[in-house]
């Protein structure tokens, strides 16, 4: 086993680190100011990419797509906290997660009946077809772009968190929403603009995974599962753990694939068992928050 | 106490004698139930699983309704159950009455162990720790493929009679079938409705109720919720054990995340808390299933939808709800 | 209820009518009912009709329903019409059990035919076997013909993953070359689809390079396929399924991975292929038991397909839609033979039946009731020429032959 093979395979297994990360980072977000579990976040995932496949086939190119759909997605994820969700604040942790649970079947068979059960080829595009050279072996220029959008993503996340006012109240919100409150500002429509947030970067990330794999309803169940695994690992809410986590993840599935490929799912979960006996908080979680 | 000041609060005291009644007699009438059920169900293997489901979703709700904790690997419990009832018939030709015995016990055993590292986690990370190792669990069965069949399932659990005391009942017979397994449940209905009926019970619903004060008063919280879990992991692993005789195979799916997800949509619909409120939740879950489905395969559309729903604005479920309003 | 089996009924209106008649079985006028019923054949048929595989378990239905008309158009047995009671098995063996368990129990089938994956199909089967009813699985699998799963009641028409594995081969090892590389989903079916190859590679002096095994239901191949292109073989040989396939195929192509080697499947599936598009298929041979395009060939494929279209829209049947027309009408015409729906006669019966039904002649072999049958080696198209539908062209056909099914002794049956 060679040196540039291993590398090779590191690389890969940022850009699949790269998907998790924009999947995992809407659901930490939500967790982190709403204490909403969003099962629903598959969901979201998955129709971005149909939204995506319905903008290309009425002639959009995917350059566009890569904007529109995340503000479509975000929108109906606006809508859905609104009606959906707001009623439940107040009521417990289980409810939200229940609802989006539900939620997220109707969300899934909607799409069957819009689309059919089959699923769609979804074409790389053109200019992002091939491989390029990068120095250890030849690597698919799609998952190049990949790496490149989910970095952008985060860096104009962290710079409106940071730097904007709205981001401060974001993050106070986190912290201590009743003082926020208490300070005149309304936290509602905080949690259901991060909300959105959320679903629309869920809804690029399967964008971005649908050149990958295809489309199909249930393509958001399978990442779902592993999602929670990254946001568990780098702490329910902590949005520099999904990160770190959701590369960490990456890594260790492309590895595990090359050494010994039929415990490449497993891996991940026994990851998290190991993880949260050491660590039951994970990476970057907050001790007693859950409690 | 709690029944002498809800007594002396309700102004009707014949519906409320009727209602003490009932609830002081839950587990008879249930009995009484189940034995006229499968006359009305479109058909006896449909009523068959909503008993075994039913059994699921009580054993789950021991832990989520009574003790408050939400666990998304109990298809690990039930699942472990079927697989080892299974086993012991197909791969060690085990008699029927002993592998359901190996059912129970592999429920517990698998709840112990799970619950061994994850009982110490609170809340969503509870959940999460749960369905993480379920996952495990779920890899553990399906790469142990000279045992369980792997992908394929594991085939060939054939009980064709069941004796008991000399006499022999034919288990191919639909109706025969469903009574084996009614007296199964019957029985578990009973042993649970003692066990939240005694001491240990009240201990229960206290640390669910305000676990600091539990605490302060001498319990100890962590043991009482290991035991919980375990004997949940027994009632789970009864259901699978019988899940296998009746179907005479065990699927991997059983212990797909589905199945964990399944019995938490069954307990909320019902109403988690509420003695019945999980078989309710399971009836209403596959009747609901049976019927649309054959009506249209948008299926999912429509349980969904009542999931919502159900969510949204009967949150205490359905038994929950009817409790509620005979309690008025 | 006869009206049930006309041409230009949906699938919709058949399930609403089973559903109506569970309610009125349920009811006290089923008595009277099942007197009334007794004249028909029924035919249970539980396929997925929810979940990834609905539009393979679709045209299964489509193509059964074309058998039972022509049954019924025919004169049935004596007068007696035969009937389809379609069930959703949704792709879950333990559903799949409880639906065998009513159409059994309930609706009192004579036959049962369906399903479309291996642990389906074998859940199924030991439910049927236990209740002596003939079962005819149209899904593959080699675990159902051995002698561990078997029963006399059990019929097999779908092809076996050895036999269509092994085709494929004998048909690539020479023309590409001899080092081969296998990148296989981790299950049963994928490992027989693996012998498959590696057994009809003995005798062309196969090398093995590699079998990577993947999990069921991968999303990502990106991990396996680098270390895959190092070994540089002649050959990549992908033993998955459905989605797990179409994925693989796409990734490998993005990979570039075809200009250096053939890309060849045990199984192309035409749904398949249609869902994932031209670009990842393209230049990829693999195994089929059925391609509409041997119409201008092969008669008995051209009646078919016509009836098809005419019942169907002028859709064209799928290769897994026409194992569902197969299936049924095997058992019916057994049934015609035997003169009866005593299963005892009618298994006597379908073991002589010498058919060819729809893709040349077949016959089910003795001792595990495999159809004994035709392999298609197919390669998929860059464009379709004539309409959607042509995404395949035909490369060769192996004709129906014992010696490349796994033998008798081998699945552990005495003769």
């Amino acid at each position: 086993m060679s040196f540039d093979l291993i590398a090779l395979q590191l690389f890969t297994g940022l850009a699949l680190g790269a998907i998790y990360v924009l999947f995992a980072i809407g659901l930490s977000l939500i967790f982190g100011m709403l204490t909403v579990v969003n099962f629903a976040h598959g969901a979201f995932y998955m129709v971005g990419a149909y939204v995506g496949l319905f903008l290309l086939s009425l002639g959009g190119n995917f350059w566009l797509c890569l904007i529109a759909v995340p503000l479509i997605v975000g929108t109906v994820g606006l809508v859905v906290e609104r009606f959906l969700i707001r009623p439940l604040y107040g009521r417990g942790i289980d409810y939200p997660l229940l609802l989006t649970f539900g939620l997220s079947y109707v969300m899934v068979e909607l799409i069957r009946i819009a689309f059919g059960k089959s699923g769609y080829p979804f074409d790389t595009p053109e200019i992002l077809q091939g491989a390029v050279n990068i120095g250890v072996g030849y690597f698919p220029l799609y998952r190049l772009f990949v790496i490149g959008i989910a970095a952008a993503v985060l860096l104009g996340l962290w710079l409106f968190l940071e730097r904007t006012s709205f981001g401060l109240i974001i993050r106070a919100g986190a912290r201590d929403p009743q003082i926020v409150r208490v300070l005149g500002v309304n936290v509602s429509r905080v949690w259901l603009f991060v909300f959105g947030i959320g679903s629309g970067i869920a809804a690029l990330a399967g964008l971005l995974a649908a050149p990958l794999q295809g489309v199909i309803p249930e393509m958001g169940a399978t990442i779902l599962a592993e999602a929670f695994v990254v946001t568990v690992v780098g702490g329910m809410g902590s949005i520099g753990g999904a990160v770190i986590a959701g590369l960490l993840v990456g890594v260790v599935v492309s590895m595990t694939s090359l050494f010994a490929p039929e415990m490449a799912k497993v891996s991940i979960f026994a990851l998290m068992a190991v993880v949260l006996l050491v660590r039951p908080q994970g990476f970057f979680g907050r001790a007693g928050l859950m409690s | 106490m709690n029944e002498l000041s809800q007594t002396l609060s309700q102004p009707s005291v014949a519906s409320v004698s009727w209602f003490d009644f009932a609830k002081r007699h839950r587990a008879i009438l249930a009995s009484i139930f189940v034995l006229v059920f499968p006359l009305v169900m479109p058909f006896t293997a449909l009523a068959v699983n909503i008993l075994i489901y039913g059994l699921y979703a009580l054993g789950f709700n021991l832990l989520f309704g009574y003790l408050g904790l939400l666990s998304f690997g109990h298809a690990a419990l039930f699942g472990t159950g079927s697989y080892l009832c299974g086993i012991a018939i197909v791969h060690f030709g085990l008699p029927w009455y002993l592998a359901i015995v190996v059912g129970i016990v592999g429920g517990a055993v698998m709840a112990a162990a799970i619950g061994a590292l994850a009982i110490r986690t609170r809340g969503i990370y509870f959940a999460m720790v749960t369905m993480a190792l379920s996952q495990c669990v779920f890899y553990l069965f399906y790469q142990a493929v000279d045992w369980t069949g792997g992908e394929n399932g594991l085939r060939g659990i054939n009980v064709r009679t069941i004796d008991v005391l000399g006499f022999k009942f034919d288990f191919i017979n639909p109706l025969t079938r469903y009574y084996v397994v009614a007296v199964f449940v019957i029985m578990a209905l009973f042993m649970l409705s003692r066990i939240l009926a005694s001491p240990f019970g009240a201990v229960i619903e206290a640390i669910r109720e305000n676990e600091a004060r539990a605490r302060a008063s001498g319990y100890d919280v962590t043991r009482t919720r290991l035991i919980t879990f375990i004997l949940s992991g027994a009632f789970c692993g009864l259901a699978g054990a019988l899940m296998a005789l009746h179907l005479s195979i065990v699927p991997i799916e059983i212990l797909h995340i589905e199945t964990s997800g399944m019995v938490v949509m069954m307990s909320l619909l019902g109403g988690m808390g509420t003695f019945f409120g999980p078989f309710v939740g399971a009836a209403v879950f596959l009747l609901l299933e049976n019927l649309v489905s054959i009506w249209t395969v948008h299926w999912q559309l429509i349980v969904g939808a009542v999931f919502v729903v159900c969510v949204l604005f009967f949150p205490a479920g359905i038994w929950g709800t009817i409790l509620k309003w005979v309690n008025k | 209820m006869a009206k049930k089996t006309t041409g230009s009924i949906s699938r919709r209106r058949l399930l609403t009518t089973a559903s109506a008649g569970a309610v009125l079985a349920a009811s006290p006028f089923r008595i009277n009912l099942l007197q009334a019923q007794e004249a028909t054949i029924k035919v249970g048929f539980p396929v997925p009709l929810t979940g990834p595989y609905g539009t393979e378990a679709q045209d299964q239905v489509r193509a059964a329903e074309v058998a039972i008309a022509e049954f019924n158009e025919a004169g049935g047995l004596n007068g007696r019409k035969a009937e389809l009671l379609v069930r959703d098995d949704k792709l879950n063996p333990g559903e799949a059990a409880t639906r065998t368990l009513e159409l059994i129990e309930k609706e009192k089938v004579n036959f049962i035919v369906g399903s479309l994956s291996a642990s389906v199909q074998l859940a199924v089967n030991n439910v049927t076997k236990e209740r002596k009813i003939i079962y005819n699985s149209i899904s593959q699998s080699d675990e159902i013909n051995e002698v561990k799963d078997f029963s006399k009641y059990t019929f097999h028409e779908a092809l076996t993953p050895h036999l269509t594995a092994g085709a494929v081969g004998r048909y690539a090892f020479p023309k590409f070359g001899k080092k081969v590389a296998f990148l296989t989903a981790d299950y049963a079916y994928g490992h027989e689809m693996v012998r498959g190859f590696q057994e009809a590679g003995k005798a062309f002096g196969v090398e093995s390079l590699v079998d990577i095994r993947h999990p069921l239901g991968t999303t990502d191949f990106s991990a396996l396929l680098p270390r895959i292109q190092a070994l540089k073989p002649d050959i990549l040989v992908i033993s998955n399924f459905g989605r797990d396939q179409q994925i693989a195929l796409k990734q490998a192509t993005d990979f570039g991975m075809k200009k250096s080697m053939k890309i060849v499947a045990p199984i192309l599936l035409y749904t398949g292929r249609i869902a994932a598009g031209a670009q990842a298929f393209e230049g990829v041979i693999g195994g089929t038991s059925y391609y509409w395009g041997i119409e201008d060939k092969v008669a008995s494929a051209k009646a078919f397909n016509d009836r098809f279209r005419k019942m169907h829209g002028g859709k064209v049947p799928s290769d897994y839609g026409a194992l569902g027309y197969a299936g049924v009408k095997t058992l019916l015409m057994g049934a015609k033979a035997a003169g009866t729906t005593d299963t005892d006669k009618v298994i006597e019966a379908v073991e002589a039946l010498k058919y060819d039904y729809y893709k040349g002649p077949e016959y089910y072999r003795k001792c595990d009731h495999q159809a004994v049958q035709s392999v298609l080696i197919i390669e998929s198209k860059s464009k379709p020429e004539k309409g959607d539908a042509d995404v395949f062209n035909v490369l060769a056909t192996e004709e129906p032959s014992e010696k490349n099914l796994r033998t008798c002794e081998a699945l552990g049956h005495k003769s």
